[in-house]
């Protein structure tokens, strides 16, 4: 082996310590598994992953309260989890008597999403705090595992309440909503999705209002064939408050 | 010159180097890269497998604020103060003039009257959440590689890599990143990682009453998300900014921002 030349030795010893404490540098700074699948650390994906639960979802409560959830199962009240109301659970499924979740037997958990609002959906069934048995708690009359619908007297005005209103006051008082509009069983279901029927013909206000319609005496009678001209009955008559003139 | 062995021996150095130095750090490289699953699951989850998205019906929410009161338990996010990795906006649209959005509490404690002194058009909640951006601003910002985008698509925090800089919050177009009081570090919606990974709902979805929130993965058949977005005319957020989020939404008009 010969002699390394005088000149490299320096050039030998910087170029060592200049790699070494870069490697140093990186091995002591760049944490373990960064840069293994892009920039940054690999192993946090992991260390998220194992972070503690508090919910541990609808299923797991079916186990041991399955009376409770097979009545829930066929109730307005299917959609919305046991941990909706009754708060994380999970703590519950390991120690059964030392955790018990929360029970809410006052009217604020109920109200959060039954409380009116004028943002929410309508057709959601809603109360007015003040006005609907203020003292009184829901459990009392409602079950909260198996909900009840409004009472059928209400029907339609459950949710169409400000054309209800209207009508009650106007000279329709006494038709009811069935005899121009068609509402299914699917409508109250899902409204949304299945429309209730409208009329479309002049014909459905001719049944009471035409010259020879078999009607009482004290209805206003028009000529149909005359009346009005290519305008249809609603486009002048607002047929839920008919004394007003659009 | 006496003689010539001087240059063979530069010769065999500059050889040496060439063999010798990538071995070396070859050597430092795979001590990083030997802990790369270990810390990972020990089950058969595989990560590149799925991508995960979110869809929200906003004509279902009924602002009641389960979701972002279960994120925060989940979560343990702070209760106090306005930190919140989910919340719910309530949007009021008056006949004339500019809309109103308001999230007193992000919803949690339901939404009080708000008197608009006119008429009102309509009026609506709008859940929020991070939307986990294919593009994500704040991924792109992170000066340390602290924030990343997992290959499932869910765009993290490393909370023991972040410096806290805010760099991130100032990006998310979204407002979905909030600064952690006791950690002092960005923290943000995971769609809750630990959840999903284990086959389990995020919290949110788990507890919605109205199912206005659905989880799922993109192309996969039997997601519900497939279903969401056959039945529903399906929008993103701020879509001109090109960030590619993966919180779909249905319903959404143009005043929802």
């Amino acid at each position: 082996m010969q002699r390394i030349p005088q000149q490299l030795i320096p050039l030998i010893i910087m170029i060592v310590a200049i790699i070494g404490s870069l490697i140093t540098a990186r091995t002591l700074l760049v944490p373990d598994s960064f840069g293994d699948l892009g920039h940054y650390r690999a192993d946090n994906t992991g260390e998220v992953a194992a972070l503690e639960l508090s919910y541990a979802g609808a299923h797991v409560c079916a186990d041991c309260h399955d009376d409770i959830s097979e009545t829930k199962r066929d109730s307005h009240h299917s959609g919305v989890a046991c941990e909706s109301c009754h708060g994380p659970a999970l703590a519950h499924t390991e120690a059964p008597d030392e955790f018990i979740p929360d029970a809410p037997r006052g009217r604020d958990g109920c109200l959060l999403c039954h409380g009116y609002n004028p943002a929410r959906p309508s057709g959601f069934p809603q109360i007015l705090p003040g006005q609907h048995n203020p003292t009184k708690a829901c459990l009392i009359c409602h079950a909260p595992h198996d909900p009840q619908l409004p009472h059928t007297a209400e029907d339609c005005s459950a949710c169409h309440r400000e054309i209800s209103n209207r009508k009650q006051v106007s000279h329709h008082s006494s038709v009811a909503c069935t005899e121009c509009h068609k509402a299914t069983d699917e409508h109250r279901a899902s409204p949304r999705i299945v429309r209730a029927e409208k009329p479309r013909k002049a014909e459905v206000c001719g049944n009471c209002h035409a010259r020879g319609a078999d009607s009482s005496r004290e209805i206003p009678r028009i000529d149909m064939d005359t009346h009005g001209g290519r305008y249809i009955c609603w486009d002048c008559h607002y047929p839920h408050f008919p004394e007003t003139n659009l | 010159m006496k003689n010539n062995k001087p240059q063979m021996a530069r010769r065999e150095f500059l050889e040496n180097c060439t063999r010798k130095l990538p071995g070396f750090f070859l050597l430092f490289s795979s001590l990083n890269t030997a802990n790369i699953l270990a810390a990972n699951e020990n089950d058969d989850y595989d990560h590149s497998a799925h991508e995960y998205a979110m869809g929200v019906s906003i004509h279902k929410c009924i602002g009641c604020g389960r979701c972002a009161d279960a994120c925060k338990r989940e979560n343990k996010v702070p209760r106090e103060g306005h930190y919140y990795r989910t919340w719910i906006e309530r949007y009021i649209i008056p006949a004339d003039g500019e809309a109103i959005v308001d999230s007193p509490d992000g919803g949690i404690h339901g939404f009080p009257e708000v008197k608009t002194g006119g008429d009102v058009l309509r009026s609506f909640f709008v859940p929020k959440l991070c939307n986990h951006c294919a593009n994500a601003p704040c991924v792109q910002v992170c000066p340390v590689g602290a924030t990343y985008s997992t290959e499932d698509g869910v765009v993290l925090v490393d909370d023991t890599y972040c410096v806290g800089c805010r760099y991130c919050i100032q990006a998310c177009p979204y407002g979905a990143r909030y600064l952690h009081p006791e950690k002092h570090v960005a923290d943000k919606c995971t769609f809750c990682y630990h959840r999903i990974t284990k086959g389990l709902l995020p919290a949110c979805v788990e507890v919605c009453p109205t199912q206005a929130r659905i989880f799922g993965e993109i192309g996969k058949r039997s997601s519900p998300l497939n279903r969401f977005a056959r039945f529903n005319d399906i929008t993103v957020l701020k879509p001109a900014l090109n960030t590619k989020p993966k919180v779909y939404y249905a319903g959404a008009d143009g005043e929802v921002r």
